[in-house]
């Protein structure tokens, strides 16, 4: 079932579009923001809700690199792996918050505190590496930089 | 030099509320466009500047704009801001994005007036969240000073402008795959003809164009064509923002005049390589980009002349390869993310980047072979263009095709050495 909330957010996305189906994204991402991520009910949910079929609301959720089909933690660090992060040495920084973590890409720490994805790219490649935790922005990382920030999010 | 694209943009990118910026002169072409002229007078304006699309393509904005049925009461028209910026190494669209919304939203105002659109959609990359909200409060102030809604400044000219943010695929730049991305739907593109000046967003006509291109409309309007043109050291008219990342001293962002050689974006501005670095070559214009090497760097920065050095200017920010970054591992790190961006809609790109990538990995990791580099070379003539659904694979080929040539030797050492000459 959605929300009052989510239904009234999203009925709101709807009024910017001829017809309603043209919300989908905007109704996922908004699922998403308050549930942390898709589930198959509430894809189910937002088909109906949008008078859209199920099978093409998942196929729209399982195209975009950003909604979620599986459950998050509830912070989700998403190192840039571009081509100018690369250059700059991402990928030591990758392996220390993998080894801090005990995670690698695509997994998330049992406490349920931490997700790690790789993103590519930010779009701040004049301040590599770079990296995004929630919807924060982060830049010129070092192992130590990045291990303080991330330690913030609890 | 005059900087008229990020004048207004201070070091801390705090831009200018809306009567700061009226107060410099903002929305002056605004007012001289909806009251002194017709929209056919703006759009042969622009076509007049010889305003080349700033996304990457190059594509003249006013020859665009002017496929537009022009019929009046046909129903609903579009304009599309595309700030879909996520070409790996790209980073000009967010700065003018946060740096001066009002800017964009001025420049358009007055190309939905052109193409008497009546909805304006800025399709913004999900990534960039200050943008975000730095967009909504400009463009509510915006409508509160009558710039947008009804009647303009009471011209009777009406237009809503909305932000879609995005969920997340490169693909969603390939203009009418935003439109699918739009309509809600997968990014997937859509057959060219009907080009979406015809049928674009929910099937009416549409003009899609980039965040930088759209930014210079008001300018042109209120300075005139022959001002456009001489910002520029080449035909095509305008400054550009050229941007450089990689090992070098200053990395960064500057708008410079078309036609800035390479040697003095790189040197000059950026600063040159990083003590102890060496340069090796370098992508012109974003991931999807030709190399060019150190023989190309006296070149202009121009679309006709890169393209004439085998390249494209694309979005005019460099990547810099250096002699410490192993050219496999680049390339590899490329197409890795051009196989994972892959639609899926047609063969040769969802196949065969998956297998550039694979292939890529096992020379980079010292399990490569030598008719590895023949099934590259083939790759890269099997995914160009009219092989190809949309630009995706082609864009692909670019950096492997030239990479592939000048860095010869680099590939051939991995196979023979069996392992990464770059790592110990």
């Amino acid at each position: 079932m959605l929300s009052e909330e989510e239904k009234k957010e999203i009925l709101k996305e709807v009024k910017q579009y001829p017809y309603p189906s043209a919300a989908c994204i905007d109704a996922l991402k908004i699922v998403q923001t308050h549930r942390g991520w898709v589930s198959d009910e509430a894809v189910k949910d937002i088909a109906q809700f949008l008078d859209i079929s199920n099978e093409d609301v998942d196929g729209v959720a399982t195209f975009y690199s950003r909604i979620y089909r599986k459950p998050v933690g509830r912070n989700v660090i998403l190192l840039c792996d571009g081509v100018s992060c690369m250059i700059l040495g991402y990928e030591t920084i990758y392996e220390h918050i993998s080894k801090k973590l005990h995670i690698s890409y695509g997994q998330t720490t049992p406490d349920n505190r931490y997700t790690l994805l790789p993103i590519s790219c930010l779009g701040d490649c004049d301040h590599a590496p770079s990296m995004m935790i929630n919807n924060d922005h982060y830049n010129h990382l070092t192992i130590e930089i990045a291990d303080n920030i991330i330690d913030n999010y609890k | 030099m005059e900087k008229p694209l990020t004048q207004h943009i201070n070091s801390l990118s705090i831009p200018l509320t809306l009567k700061e910026y009226q107060k410099v002169g903002g929305y002056a072409g605004v007012n001289k466009a909806l009251k002194e002229m017709t929209p056919g007078e703006v759009t042969d304006m622009v076509k007049a500047s010889n305003l080349l699309g700033r996304g990457g393509a190059g594509f003249p904005t006013g020859t665009k704009w002017s496929l537009v049925p022009m019929d009046e009461n046909q129903g609903p028209k579009y304009l599309v801001c595309n700030a879909d910026e996520m070409e790996p190494g790209t980073f000009k669209d967010r700065y003018l994005l946060e740096g001066n919304p009002h800017q964009l939203i001025a420049g358009m105002i007055i190309a939905a007036y052109a193409i008497q659109a009546g909805t304006a959609y800025i399709f913004l990359r999900w990534a960039y969240k200050k943008a975000e909200t730095i967009l909504r409060d400009a463009i509510a102030e915006a409508y509160e000073a009558g710039l947008l809604g009804k009647n303009i400044l009471g011209t009777g000219f009406d237009l809503e402008m909305n932000i879609h943010s995005s969920a997340g695929r490169y693909i969603c730049g390939e203009e009418t795959a935003l439109l699918n991305s739009l309509e809600g739907k997968r990014a997937t593109p859509r057959t060219k003809p009907p080009f979406p000046a015809i049928s674009g967003l929910f099937g009416r006509p549409t003009v899609v164009n980039n965040v930088e291109t759209l930014s210079w409309i008001s300018h042109i309007v209120e300075n005139g064509t022959d001002w456009f043109k001489g910002l520029s050291l080449t035909e095509t008219g305008g400054t550009k923002l050229f941007g450089v990342s990689g090992k070098v001293k200053r990395p960064g962002l500057w708008e410079l005049p078309l036609g800035t050689t390479i040697r003095e974006i790189l040197e000059e501005h950026a600063g040159g390589m990083l003590e102890g670095h060496g340069f090796r070559g370098l992508l012109p214009g974003g991931a999807s980009t030709d190399f060019l090497i150190e023989e190309h760097l006296d070149i202009e920065m121009d679309f006709q002349t890169v393209a004439k050095a085998g390249s494209r200017m694309g979005t005019g920010t460099m990547i810099i390869l250096d002699d410490k970054t192993c050219p496999v591992a680049f390339l590899h790190n490329i197409e890795r993310f051009f196989a994972l961006e892959s639609c899926g809609f047609c063969t040769p790109c969802r196949e065969g980047l998956p297998w550039v990538e694979k292939i890529l990995l096992a020379i980079e990791s010292g399990n490569g072979r030598m008719e590895h580099l023949d099934i590259l070379r083939f790759q890269t003539k099997y995914m160009a263009p009219g092989n190809t659904f949309c630009a995706h694979a082609p864009g692909a080929a670019e950096p492997l095709q030239s990479g592939l040539n000048y860095f010869h030797d680099d590939f051939v050492s991995h196979i023979n050495l069996k392992k990464c000459p770059w790592k110990s």
